[in-house]
């Protein structure tokens, strides 16, 4: 007798191996389409998901002897980029069984990601999911994991906070944007300098709709081009202090030895300004912004390292979270295992030759009180006779569900044989 | 009635128990609890308030008991609308347990009529008392709003980004959201001081008497007049605005309780 398929997983991803590695095992899009197709042939694999990011490539197959499965998939990979097997080897990790259902549950709920929580692998792993349906290289064992999979990502994002907090200096800046301002609507933002801190900053504060950039520079060209480049409007240097009157954000970025903006000068302005909020943000070191400022009313600077701790902070959080997003996940794991268990051919046989049986013998039992007349010799025959075809209509399925009849796919055959005889009832 | 009264506040405390819950977990379901039980025990309160006017036939301050459970329902009103319009989920932390503890205040007290001035339902004077009633009742949120602001203010300056940081609305929202309870709040006391000259004059003769409500209720007009001008004219808003905001409920607080307790005069007979 064969055994039941396995699940199994032999990929890579950022921390087992560097940058170099994955940018050369990684596969585009074209690439994974052909891939899907080759690795669907494999003698030894049944079904197959690829997924390939910039951090990660996952081969996640159904097989039933899973070390060859996972050799032929590193040969396999070796082959389809010209690259010698010992190169990305040692790199690679291979799990079978619960523990690689575990790992595409963590890696789809973004547990497994460099930046723990980050939105994105989901949407990656839904991607290689509908690549592997139109290829048609996933069966009923990976549609299932898959579904579970987005389900077990999105009770995670729900239920716990795990990509709730800003986790970078320019994400950071604009939470604090809107702790402060409510909306960033129409928000004018001066960014004095340039850098590329700076300029991910506005970008983000202009995808939330902030207005009106202006641009500060020491070299007017320079502003010039920043401008354009955020369809604002450039300023000469010595005009930040009048700029300062109208902006509500401002974001500090220039080299210089002291401070641009000092006490004084936005003391005085407070009054002009009718007390409207003030939101300093300075990513210089040396810094731009005199920190004292932070004391004036309606006026809030965060320099550097201010922003470094709240990330830190946002960070702590996030893998707080990630315990409990882990305890989802054992759940999940659970679950899975009992649907696979209950998709074993043995079992399955077995229910469905004990239904077969007691259906028979009540049934005998009924008639049989109905012929009383009839010796014991007779009713010994009778028995055997049901016996043998309980027997008789057994052995067809039997051999099915057993052996080479499913073509490989057995769980499909067993799943419909338990639905079909009705042997998850009672 | 009791048993009524008792329901009101049972329920209100389970109210502020969500709210607390909702204010920690963050559960929806938490808040859905919260709203709910809200809004039953303003329903109970409100069958409260009818009940004591359909017995007594008369607008409920005839004693401070009565005079307790109307200032709650106010706070409810005031509540529950502002709570549709800004959608201040957190607020309900502070403002449930104000009903609840108003409502409890009530019982403290003996339900039958103080005295034996009854004060006629005249118009003006009905004006008068629904008028400054909701008007305080906004007051007293605009100071739980700028509690908020304060909270919240403190975590963005002092940068630890902890607690209430993340639970609490915007700076700009609490600070609207309390000017809004202010403007509102003040309107309505301005009406129940006019309506209050109007049903003196036809009483007494004459609008004012120098009677220490009266006093106390224009010192609080005077500051929260102040606090708008300063608004309009040279922008008093977050921090500032919130410490007035906090410290002229204390004042209300003080005209509404303090004067029938520390001074007398023709409001006190009333409300003791």
């Amino acid at each position: 007798m064969q055994t039941l398929s396995d699940i199994v997983v032999v990929g890579l991803n950022h921390e087992t191996a560097p940058v170099e590695v994955r940018e050369c095992i990684a596969f585009s899009s074209e690439e994974s389409t052909r891939a899907l197709d080759a690795l669907i042939g494999l003698t030894s694999i049944e079904e197959v998901v690829l997924i390939s990011t910039c951090n990660r490539v996952e081969v996640l197959a159904t097989a039933r002897d899973t070390e060859r499965a996972a050799k032929e998939i590193k040969t396999f990979i070796a082959e389809f980029k010209s690259e010698p097997t010992s190169r990305f080897e040692a790199s690679l990790y291979l799990r079978s069984g619960d523990e690689a259902v575990r790992h595409l549950f963590r890696v789809a709920s973004s547990l497994d990601s460099m930046m723990v929580g980050e939105p994105q692998i989901l949407g990656q792993v839904k991607e290689a999911y509908q690549l592997a349906t139109q290829r048609k290289t996933s069966g009923v064992i990976l549609n299932r994991l898959l579904h579970r999979a987005f389900f077990v990502a999105k009770r995670i994002r729900t239920e716990t906070g795990i990509g709730d907090r800003a986790v970078s200096i320019s994400y950071a800046a604009v939470e604090l944007g809107k702790k402060i301002f409510g909306d960033l609507d129409g928000k004018r933002v001066l960014l004095i300098g340039a850098g590329e801190m700076a300029e991910l900053a506005v970008e983000h504060l202009v995808r939330n709709h902030a207005d009106r950039i202006t641009v500060a520079n020491r070299t007017f060209e320079r502003a010039v081009a920043l401008a354009q480049q955020f369809n604002g409007h450039p300023i000469r240097f010595e005009e930040i202090l009048e700029q300062l009157q109208s902006v509500d954000i401002i974001i500090a970025s220039a080299g210089a030895p002291e401070f641009i903006i000092r006490y004084p000068d936005v003391k005085g302005l407070l009054k002009r300004r009718k007390n409207r909020p003030l939101f300093f943000i300075d990513i210089a070191v040396p810094r731009n912004i005199d920190p004292s400022i932070n004391r004036l009313g309606n006026t809030y600077v965060y320099d550097i390292d201010d922003l470094k701790t709240v990330i830190e902070e946002n960070i702590e959080d996030r893998r707080r979270e990630a315990v409990r997003a882990q305890r989802i996940v054992d759940e999940a794991v659970f679950q899975f295992r009992k649907w696979r268990e209950s998709l074993d051919a043995v079992p399955t046989i077995i229910a469905l030759r004990e239904k077969l049986e007691n259906t028979s013998r009540a049934e005998l039992e009924k008639t049989m009180q109905n012929l009383q007349h009839l010796s014991s010799e007779d009713r010994q025959a009778l028995e055997r006779m049901v016996k043998a075809v309980t027997n008789k209509f057994m052995h067809d399925p039997t051999v099915f569900l057993k052996g080479e009849g499913c073509h490989g796919d057995r769980a499909t055959y067993v799943d419909m044989v338990r639905k079909l005889f009705n042997l998850d009832e009672g | 009635m009791n048993s009524l009264l008792y329901v009101t506040v049972v329920l209100y405390v389970i109210s502020t128990i969500h709210y607390g819950l909702y204010l920690f977990r963050q559960q929806d379901r938490a808040y859905r609890w919260a709203r709910i039980t809200l809004l039953t025990g303003f329903a109970c309160h409100s069958l409260l308030l009818v009940a004591i006017m359909v017995r007594s036939g008369r607008i409920p301050v005839q004693n401070l008991h009565e005079t307790l459970v109307f200032a709650g329902w106010a706070m409810g009103v005031v509540f529950l609308v502002f709570q549709q319009r800004y959608r201040l989920r957190v607020l309900g932390v502070y403002a449930a347990p104000l009903a609840a503890v108003t409502v409890f205040a009530a019982s403290r007290f003996s339900a039958s009529p103080a005295t034996d001035k009854i004060l006629l339902n005249n118009f003006w004077l009905i004006l008068h008392i629904a008028a400054v009633f909701i008007g305080e009742a906004a007051f007293a949120l605009a100071a739980g709003l700028g509690i908020l602001y304060l909270l919240q203010e403190n975590a963005i300056k002092t940068k630890k980004h902890g607690f209430f940081f993340r639970r609490l609305p915007s700076l700009d929202m609490l600070d609207h959201a309390g000017y809004a309870c202010i403007v509102v709040g003040f309107s309505l006391l301005t009406l129940g001081l006019i309506t209050g000259f109007v049903y003196a004059r036809e009483v007494w003769g004459k609008f004012w008497s120098w009677d220490p409500k009266e006093v106390w209720s224009g010192i609080t007009w005077l500051l929260y007049a102040a606090l708008l001008h300063q608004r309009l004219t040279v922008g008093w808003r977050g921090r500032r605005a919130a410490v007035m905001a906090i410290i002229g409920f204390c004042v209300v607080l003080f005209t509404f309780l303090g004067v029938n307790f520390l001074l007398s005069g023709h409001h006190g007979a009333f409300t003791r």
